[in-house]
């Protein structure tokens, strides 16, 4: 990490180097910000955030803001996008979009609002001319010194406000996602009485056991050969990740293949098969 | 190279971050787009501290970021009780408020 940002430092220095991250990450990061929007399932847009502020955090290093670049990586890609995978993993993954529209066109003026949005900041913030003073002499103690003087001097009450946000936060975490039980605990007897009531009373089948597929994602074979639904997880079903049986093997198509062939012992045309019937009176 | 590009690259990351409030009905995504939004405004406050020549900005993002993991923790709880009352994490669940 202190040889990244060294060489992140050093790099900046030269401003061509700057000019070499900016331009290779610079692309990535936009380019995962459309992925962002457009992934349908949430996991994939996390992770594309992820990329978007370690791309952030690379460039904060590279201009002079080494402290808040470190704090990037730790609080946002550490903590804040784990928060967010912890809570998708709650959540469960089958909670995609909806693809369906409440407000009528308000996809579309949604797109055109925030075509808008870019356009007006991009084109009327380039009219601005602002000039590069840099930070070397504002840095010239050390950037931690340097925030701390200020944190500690002019922003000190914003300082402790934060402190008291902070803890309201927690203390609001913490109400939200205690649940006080209403309803008394299921006792076992409760919980076989309701399971011999519903559709189901047997227990629910096995996944698939086969010679080459032996996986939760792979369902059981019925009698007639049809995949049973009930023996793999719903929430496989619901993420899509369900492998058919008969699709994927090509073994279970041959094996069927040669089954029905009239020249195999179980098939009824065959002379050793017992309910081959010849004609002929037994 | 002219720090302008970083401003660019922070109004189209913000652009971006508020298409995915008004386009996506999942609320997590949403919340993510809200943080895009949040990384961008940090860009912008960083590249305007290296144009001023002094911190002030970079202590102003040092405070969006705590802003923002104090919001992350409540809005998530709040995503979680939606969806334990409800079931769903979309958006256009939570309209009891409507009627």
């Amino acid at each position: 990490m202190s040889g990244a940002s060294m060489l992140l430092s050093a790099a900046a220095e030269t401003g061509t180097g700057e000019a070499v991250i900016f331009w290779l990450l610079a692309p990535v990061a936009a380019l995962a910000a459309t992925g962002m929007l457009l992934m349908k399932k949430a996991v994939h847009s996390a992770l594309l955030l992820a990329l978007i502020m370690l791309c952030l955090a690379v460039f904060y290093i590279a201009q002079d803001a080494p402290f808040l670049g470190v704090v990037q990586v730790v609080v946002y890609t550490g903590a804040v996008m784990m928060l967010f995978l912890f809570v998708l993993m709650l959540v469960g993954v089958d909670s995609g979009d909806s693809l369906v529209e409440t407000l009528r066109g308000q996809r579309v003026a949604g797109l055109v609002a925030a075509l808008g949005f870019a356009a007006l900041l991009i084109f009327g913030i380039g009219d601005v001319v602002m000039d590069d003073q840099g930070l070397a002499r504002a840095n010239e103690e050390g950037n931690v010194e340097g925030l701390a003087n200020l944190m500690f001097s002019r922003y000190v009450f914003a300082f402790e406000a934060t402190s008291a946000l902070l803890i309201t936060a927690a203390l609001g975490a913490m109400m939200l996602a205690h649940r006080e039980r209403i309803e008394a605990r299921l006792t076992q007897r409760d919980l076989s009485v309701r399971r011999f009531r519903g559709p189901y009373p047997a227990p629910l089948p096995g996944p698939g056991v086969y010679a080459r597929h032996n996986a939760v994602d792979t369902p059981a074979l019925l009698p007639d050969g049809t995949p049973s639904d009930l023996s793999v997880s719903p929430i496989l079903t619901a993420r899509g990740d369900v492998r058919d049986p008969r699709s994927g093997s090509t073994e279970i198509r041959e094996i069927e293949r040669r089954r029905d062939h009239p020249d195999h012992p179980d098939h009824p045309d065959h002379p050793d098969h017992p309910d081959h019937d010849e004609g002929e009176p037994r | 190279m002219n720090p302008m590009n970083y401003i660019y690259l922070s109004a189209l990351l913000f652009s971006i971050g508020s298409a995915g409030v008004l386009l996506r009905r999942n609320a997590i995504v949403v919340f993510m787009s809200v943080e895009l939004m949040l990384n961008a405004t940090n860009l912008a406050f960083v590249t305007f501290a290296r144009m001023n020549g002094n911190l002030d900005g970079q202590v102003i993002a040092f405070f969006v970021m705590v802003v923002a993991a104090a919001e992350v923790v409540i809005g998530l709880a709040i995503i979680m009780t939606i969806f334990r009352t409800r079931r769903s994490a979309s958006v256009d669940g939570a309209n009891l408020l409507k009627y």
